[in-house]
């Protein structure tokens, strides 16, 4: 096996920049109640308010618009919640969101319409894009919010978030984007994209993990998830996280400063791998948007090799990448997201996301490529189909417009 | 590779590296009996072919499409299986195949339940294809929790082991975690084989 580690897991998590634990290391030293109102707190309080900054900068929203978490799932749960007392109240009991949702939104979507919320989960196509027709039928003067995720975890698919918004707001529903896997990745830029609320997480882009935040449009009012203390402006109350706050601040200063050089640099790492497996490797299906897609992800689907196997293959070659197979994540069902986008069963059971970071090179591109055909070749030597018998099957089938882990 | 424990146990992971008796050519092996078992839904497909002489299993080839505890399951079943009688064949339990691999996590016991299950399938093919009666058919297991693919003979094989409450047994098993429409049966037949084999708690 190769001496060397390769991740290409960063969508589940990104390892630390090494600024960043510079500056959770200094972060523990300040360790002074930032709501203190003595020197310790204000030392404190400072680096939180420079973090807040930083991330606003990154997003294009005012410092005090952020208020921060304990992560992107919490962030979630706390706008979504929102809509609750509204329901009573009779008008505006609606919330519209898609198929392919992170489980935070998919989840607490439906135990907000076991508690009588109406709720719709909008198809998607088969690159993974949300179906806008469907969407304009849904979003009415009942509905009260529009949720749907700027970039997918899975597939890396990318919305068209403009449109979408625009398409709630001219009905006057409130408009939130989970965009926890675009921040860092891509330019975010809520002003641009006119979302009242917008959810990130501060591991996935180099920072540290149970922090994240929400950032909520100047004017609109909203109540707390956790009640107990006036911290971030009485809406999460809980000691401040200063130093995971100052850390997610320092990955934000990063991000800012280095987006758009990592981004190509990641995306060409990408590409590459996509044209070496579909070069080396017979019988495979590229997932998601060929052309609307986070630089750094690739799902791929290999008929015929399950999709735990190629998995632990890989990572007794010290290869880390994820799959959509049932298998792996003790489910039942695969990937709701590619059986969404009409995937046969087969496909998704086989999918492989390959996820870059900044830390990637090209060798590990070619160290995936020098050892996955054998891989494939291998599993598939023991399997009990073909690709070639199921092939065909994939394109017959029409998306699942309301998938079992939607309902 | 060095670091924190794999997956699975050593045995698992010797099987899933170098799985043992891959059928490889179906015309060249000429089964004497075949069978497949699996569920696309749950990722799992399983193929297990037996050579039979005088009763006696004298090689078992298969195939499967699965996880590595799939792999590792069906490739063990194809080495201990040899030389067994037809009788004895038909009688191996999940469990059995567990044992021999050092344990498989909870969540994965489902996937060694398909090497019983095919092998007896191969079975009945061969007594089929012979025209003989089938002695053991009788006790096919049956199908109690179709989310979980647990038999009654996951069942009694369970209680036989030292369980005896339902919780136990859904932590074996994870019988009845899906939509639960198997409990009212499960309870059943867990009174029924507690009462057989001694459990306390009946």
């Amino acid at each position: 096996m190769n001496k060397r580690l390769i991740y290409l897991d960063n969508n589940a998590t990104t390892p630390l920049h090494p600024e960043v634990i510079k500056e959770l290391t200094d972060g523990f030293n300040l360790f002074g109640n930032p709501s203190s109102m003595h020197f310790f707190g204000r030392e404190a309080v400072n680096k939180v308010d420079w973090a807040r900054e930083q991330v606003a900068l990154l997003i294009n929203a005012e410092a005090d618009e952020i208020i921060f978490t304990a992560g992107g799932s919490e962030s979630n749960n706390m706008v979504l919640n929102q809509f609750l007392a509204a329901q009573s109240t009779g008008e505006r009991n609606k919330i519209v969101t898609s198929t392919i949702e992170h489980p935070s939104v998919l989840e607490t979507v439906k135990e907000l319409g076991k508690e009588g919320m109406e709720t719709i989960f909008i198809g998607v196509d088969e690159k993974g894009r949300l179906n806008i027709d469907e969407l304009k039928k849904a979003v009415d003067e009942k509905t009260a919010l529009v949720s749907i995720m700027y970039a997918n975890n899975e597939i890396g698919t990318i919305q068209d978030l403009k449109e979408i918004s625009s398409i709630a707001h001219k009905k006057g529903a409130l408009m939130h984007t989970d965009a926890v896997q675009a921040l860092g990745k891509i330019k975010v830029d809520v002003k641009e994209l006119d979302v009242d609320f917008l959810s990130f997480s501060g591991h996935k882009f180099y920072g540290p993990k149970g922090v994240g935040g929400l950032f909520i449009k100047t004017g609109i009012k909203i109540g707390p998830l956790i009640h107990g203390g006036h911290q971030e402006r009485g809406l999460r109350a809980g000691t401040i996280n200063g130093p995971g706050i100052s850390g997610v601040g320092k990955a934000a200063e990063i991000a800012n400063l280095e987006l758009n050089e990592e981004r190509v640099k990641i995306e060409s790492m990408r590409d590459r791998l996509e044209a070496g497996l579909l070069n080396s490797i017979p019988d495979i299906h590229v997932n998601g948007d060929k052309h609307n897609h986070l630089p750094g992800t690739l799902n791929v689907s290999f008929p015929g090799a399950e999709g735990e196997s190629i998995l632990l293959y890989l990572d007794l070659e010290g290869i880390a990448v994820s799959t959509g197979s049932a298998c792996a994540t003790g489910s039942l069902e695969p990937s709701h997201v590619l059986l969404a986008t009409g995937v046969d069963i087969e496909y998704a059971h086989g999918s492989i996301r390959f996820s870059f970071g900044r830390f990637n090179t090209e060798e590990d591109v070619d160290i995936v490529l020098s050892v996955l055909p054998g891989i494939i070749e291998k599993i598939r030597s023991m399997s009990t189909f073909t690709p070639k018998d199921i092939m065909g099957n994939a394109e017959h089938r029409e998306p699942i417009l309301n998938p079992k882990g939607a309902e | 590779m060095g670091g924190p424990d794999w997956v699975y146990t050593e045995t698992v992971k010797d099987h899933f590296i170098n799985p043992r008796n891959i059928l490889t050519d179906e015309a060249e092996f000429n089964a004497d009996g075949s069978g497949t078992v699996g569920s696309m839904a749950c990722g799992d497909e399983m193929l297990v072919a037996i050579k039979v002489e005088n009763d006696i299993i004298t090689d078992c080839k298969w195939k499967t499409y699965g996880c590595a505890s799939a792999i590792a399951s069906t490739s063990m079943l194809s080495v201990f299986v040899k030389g067994m009688t037809l009788a004895e064949g038909y009688k191996i339990t999940p469990a059995d195949i567990t044992d021999q691999l050092g344990g498989l996590p909870n969540h994965k016991f489902h996937c060694s339940v398909l090497g019983d299950r095919a092998l007896r399938t191969a079975i009945d093919n061969y007594l089929e294809k012979q025209g003989r009666s089938n002695p053991f058919k009788g006790k096919t297991a049956v199908m109690i929790c179709e989310c979980k693919e647990v038999t009654d003979q996951d069942i009694e094989d369970q209680v036989k082991r030292g369980v005896s409450t339902y919780e136990e047994l859904q932590e074996k098993t994870e019988i009845g975690t899906v939509c639960g429409k198997c409990k009212d049966k499960t309870l059943e037949l867990l009174h029924e084989y507690n009462h057989l084999y001694g459990g306390t708690h009946a």
